[in-house]
């Protein structure tokens, strides 16, 4: 099995046609983990394709492997509602090829220790490149810094930090964690949430809130802390990245901030492009999430603002749960919708086919700036010969239903449960391997050199 | 109707055939034998997630006088409080065969999960959820306010509906189901309708809501009140800075001695005073005001019993047939008007 992608004909694939960046088409020759050329009629040289795999790309566009910013992953602590296998099987379905996987695990990733077991769980896997989000604080108390540069400088290189799910809200614990990070080049990526004005909260405040009588999540508690945090950023000389941005007023924040150089970045999730809080009258907690569905003005604002890079990328906040925890009332119900299998079909339904975006913005939006954004070196790159090999095939004419029972997330929490979507994702190439052929999940990809040194690896390779 | 889950989206006709029907209902509590064999062999059951003695009681007088057997559910005590869930609870009940679940819970939208899934398949009804609604409440409000109204205009009540009635609700709208339920019943009946509060108890929104807003109680009631309802307020909201002090509320939102006079000394004769209950006396509401021939409030305990049997009668009948005539032929408990405009206060 280790030697699969070094025979010369089986580990070569050759991408006939494919629209890249939904562009002319071209071929791809993928060898050696690495796109090997870029041209037309790439048959004409048949000593470098020969042995080579032919994938017929006639309709589908090529995209770099997409890069999701913000996942959670579960493991450790959670197994039941979801595992580094489960959903990384998830995220080379949905296109990705990396994926940084949130610290609110248990125990809390704020140690060395717990993301090098995240990381070699991610190797193990093998399905994307799994990239470890280090806690900003210990246990996410909003008390005390992790051991930040521990693991910074951990097997792991780990460079987003985030209490993700809890707000720094501390400022000058948040001013420390920005300045901090600047000594290994890393990034705070701020869960904007005001905690005094949103306790208790259930949705969006307003006026299907006052109808339905839960208790408001108010625009201004995100607002006011990134508010906060761009001003920051700004006196420490530092980057700041802002989860799952939400709301008209939060873009209109960030855009100034960015016109006065601030180096922050955002991101936005598929459900808030789409969904709005009116979803919320049926008090099916499939549609409880944090940051809340907000209005139809803020979808569109933030549709806007991701069209024209106030928001920089798009990222899945991919939180699946076990069913026990939705199947309740919604006060009781957990917070978060899975993500990784709709995202590119949910981008695609609500930036390309509204012409906001091209592919090439997509490109941008799910891949160039996401591996920008965590310093994935390798990842996020352009389809050219000598580039890593990590390539995502999509077919934007397909169209299928929402079937969260036949998803490979642990989760059944999808929102977009029976909606018709366009887009579908064909193959998956990470590190030139398939991990994704015909839409169906092909073999993992194997971190040979890490075998040594990774306890668990040497058994992983018989599964 | 298959549930009663709330009167946002109840239509004028089934509102006023509820009411109609309650008419009916109200004679039948009048007779020495207070009882009918309507829903003999089905089974209520009262699944109270919080508790509420007064809301209890009254559906299980309700559906007692109807002939149905009555399970009594009460959270604390149960499985539930070992930590069974709704699902597993209604499956349990719907096992059980109940065919009606009237529901109380500190959730929002509890009830509507019971209705949409298919954990049980009973009609349900929402006996109050969270800070959402409850709507036999404000049933059994507009049954009160529907029978002062037409005994001032001295019609009958059945078949008529609330048009050109000032109603002002003043309170803790922001906490309070049953306000909710009422600027929804009252705007389908035709009542113009006031809220009155501090802003800060008062839901970012409200202003969509098909009602004026105050926060002046003495100018509303001196442009003129036919029904004035206070909402109860909880101690505890002074804790997280609602308002500065009880004693502050009162003045300013409390219906106080005062404020009963001035009734008086402006001419409004007709104005009812309405508590849901249980009222909080020297707080939102006198002494003087709760027992004054104006209140209604025990009245509106009364009818509470008629709304409830008019409920359960209705979505356990099976009969899904326009109202009054039919139910009156039914049973012995014939409509008769002069019991209809009968209340007093």
């Amino acid at each position: 099995m280790a030697s699969q992608h070094h025979d010369a004909g089986a580990g070569a694939y050759l991408i006939r046609g494919a629209a890249i960046l939904g562009g002319a088409p071209e071929d791809l020759l993928i060898r050696d983990g690495i796109i090997a050329e870029r041209g037309q009629d790439l048959s004409a040289d048949g000593a470098r394709v020969r042995n080579a795999t032919v994938i017929d790309a006639a309709g589908l566009v090529a995209l770099p492997g997409m890069v999701d910013i913000h996942t959670h992953l579960r493991e450790p602590g959670r197994e039941d509602a979801e595992t580094v296998e489960t959903g990384t099987r998830a995220a080379a379905l949905g296109g990705y090829t990396a994926v940084h996987a949130m610290a609110n695990s248990t125990p809390v990733a704020d140690t060395a220790g717990v993301v090098e077991q995240v990381l070699t769980l991610g190797r193990t896997a093998g399905w994307v490149d799994v990239r470890p989000v280090g806690a900003v604080t210990v246990g996410l108390a909003g008390e005390q810094l992790a051991e930040l540069g521990a693991m910074a400088d951990s097997r792991a290189h780990v460079r987003v930090f985030s209490d993700d799910g809890i707000c720094v809200h501390d400022p000058v614990l948040m001013r420390r964690a920005l300045e901090y990070v600047k000594a290994f080049d890393g990034v705070v990526a701020q869960h904007a949430q005001e905690p005094r004005l949103t306790a208790g909260a259930q949705m969006n405040e307003g006026d299907v809130s006052a109808v339905l009588g839960l208790t408001g999540w108010p625009a201004v508690a995100e607002e006011s802390i990134i508010a906060r945090d761009v001003l920051l950023a700004q006196h420490v000389g530092s980057r700041l990245h802002v989860c799952h941005v939400s709301t008209a007023g939060s873009v209109e924040i960030i855009r100034w901030a960015k016109s006065r150089g601030v180096n922050v970045t955002a991101e936005v999730t598929p459900h808030h492009l789409w969904l709005t809080d009116e979803l919320a009258r049926s008090y099916d907690p499939v549609y409880k999430v944090n940051p809340p569905l907000r209005t139809d003005a803020d979808v569109q604002a933030l549709r806007a603002a991701l069209a024209d890079g106030t928001i920089d990328v798009v990222g899945t906040d991919h939180a699946p749960h076990p069913s026990e925890h939705k199947e309740c009332e919604w006060a009781q119900a957990a917070m978060g919708m899975t993500g990784l299998e709709t995202a590119l079909s949910v981008v695609q339904h609500t930036m390309i086919e509204t012409g906001l975006m091209g592919w090439a913005d997509f490109a941008r939006v799910t891949s160039t700036a996401p591996a920008a954004i965590g310093r994935v070196a390798d990842q996020g790159r352009g389809l050219d010969a000598g580039e890593p090999a990590n390539v995502t095939l999509v077919d934007p004419a397909a169209r299928w239903t929402v079937d969260p029972s036949k998803m490979a997330t642990m989760g059944r929490n999808s929102p977009f449960a029976g909606r018709e979507l366009p887009g579908k994702v064909v193959a998956t190439f990470f590190k030139g391997h398939p991990t994704v052929l015909d839409g169906k999940l092909n073999t993992p990809y194997r971190w040979l050199a890490e075998t040594p040194e990774l306890p668990g690896t040497a058994a992983a390779g018989s599964l | 109707m298959r549930h009663l889950l709330s009167t946002e989206d109840l239509s004028l006709a089934n509102a006023i055939r509820i009411l109609d029907t309650a008419e009916e209902m109200a004679a039948v509590g009048e007779r020495e034998v207070k009882k009918l064999p309507a829903l003999r062999g089905r089974t209520v059951v009262n699944l109270f997630f919080e508790d509420s003695t007064r809301t209890r009681i009254s559906f299980e007088a309700a559906a007692k006088r109807l002939s149905a057997d009555v399970i009594n559910f009460a959270a604390k005590g149960s499985s539930v409080s070992k930590g069974e869930s709704l699902k597993d609870t209604a499956q349990t009940l719907s096992a059980m065969g109940a065919d009606a679940v009237v529901i109380r819970h500190w959730a929002s939208g509890a009830p509507h999960r019971l209705a949409d899934t298919d954990w049980i398949d009973a009609a349900v009804i929402n006996a109050g959820d969270g800070t959402h609604e409850h709507p036999t409440q404000a049933l059994l409000d507009a049954f009160t306010m529907r029978r002062h109204w037409a005994r001032l205009a001295g019609t009958p009540s059945a078949g008529a509906d609330l048009k050109g009635m000032r109603v002002a609700i003043a309170g803790d709208v922001l906490h309070s189901r049953v306000a909710r339920s009422n600027v929804w019943l009252l705007r389908t009946l035709g009542a113009d309708v006031t809220l009155v509060a501090p802003p800060t108890l008062l839901p970012i929104g409200v202003e969509k809501w098909p009602c004026k807003v105050s926060y002046d109680l003495d100018q509303t009631l001196a442009g003129g009140v036919d029904a004035m309802m206070m909402l109860r307020v909880q101690g505890e909201r002074m804790n997280a800075s609602f308002f500065p002090t009880t004693r502050e509320y009162s003045r300013r939102w409390g219906f106080d001695d005062n404020r009963l006079r001035a009734l008086d000394s402006l001419g409004f004769k007709d104005t009812i005073i309405m508590h849901p209950g249980p009222m909080n006396r020297g707080l939102e509401i006198s002494s003087a005001a709760a027992d004054s021939p104006r209140s209604t409030v025990l009245a509106q305990v009364r009818n509470g019993v008629s709304i409830r049997m008019a409920a359960l009668y209705l979505l356990l009948s099976g009969d899904t047939r326009e109202p009054a005539h039919h139910t009156a032929s039914t049973h012995s408990a014939a409509t008769n008007p002069a019991h209809a405009t009968k209340e007093s206060h």
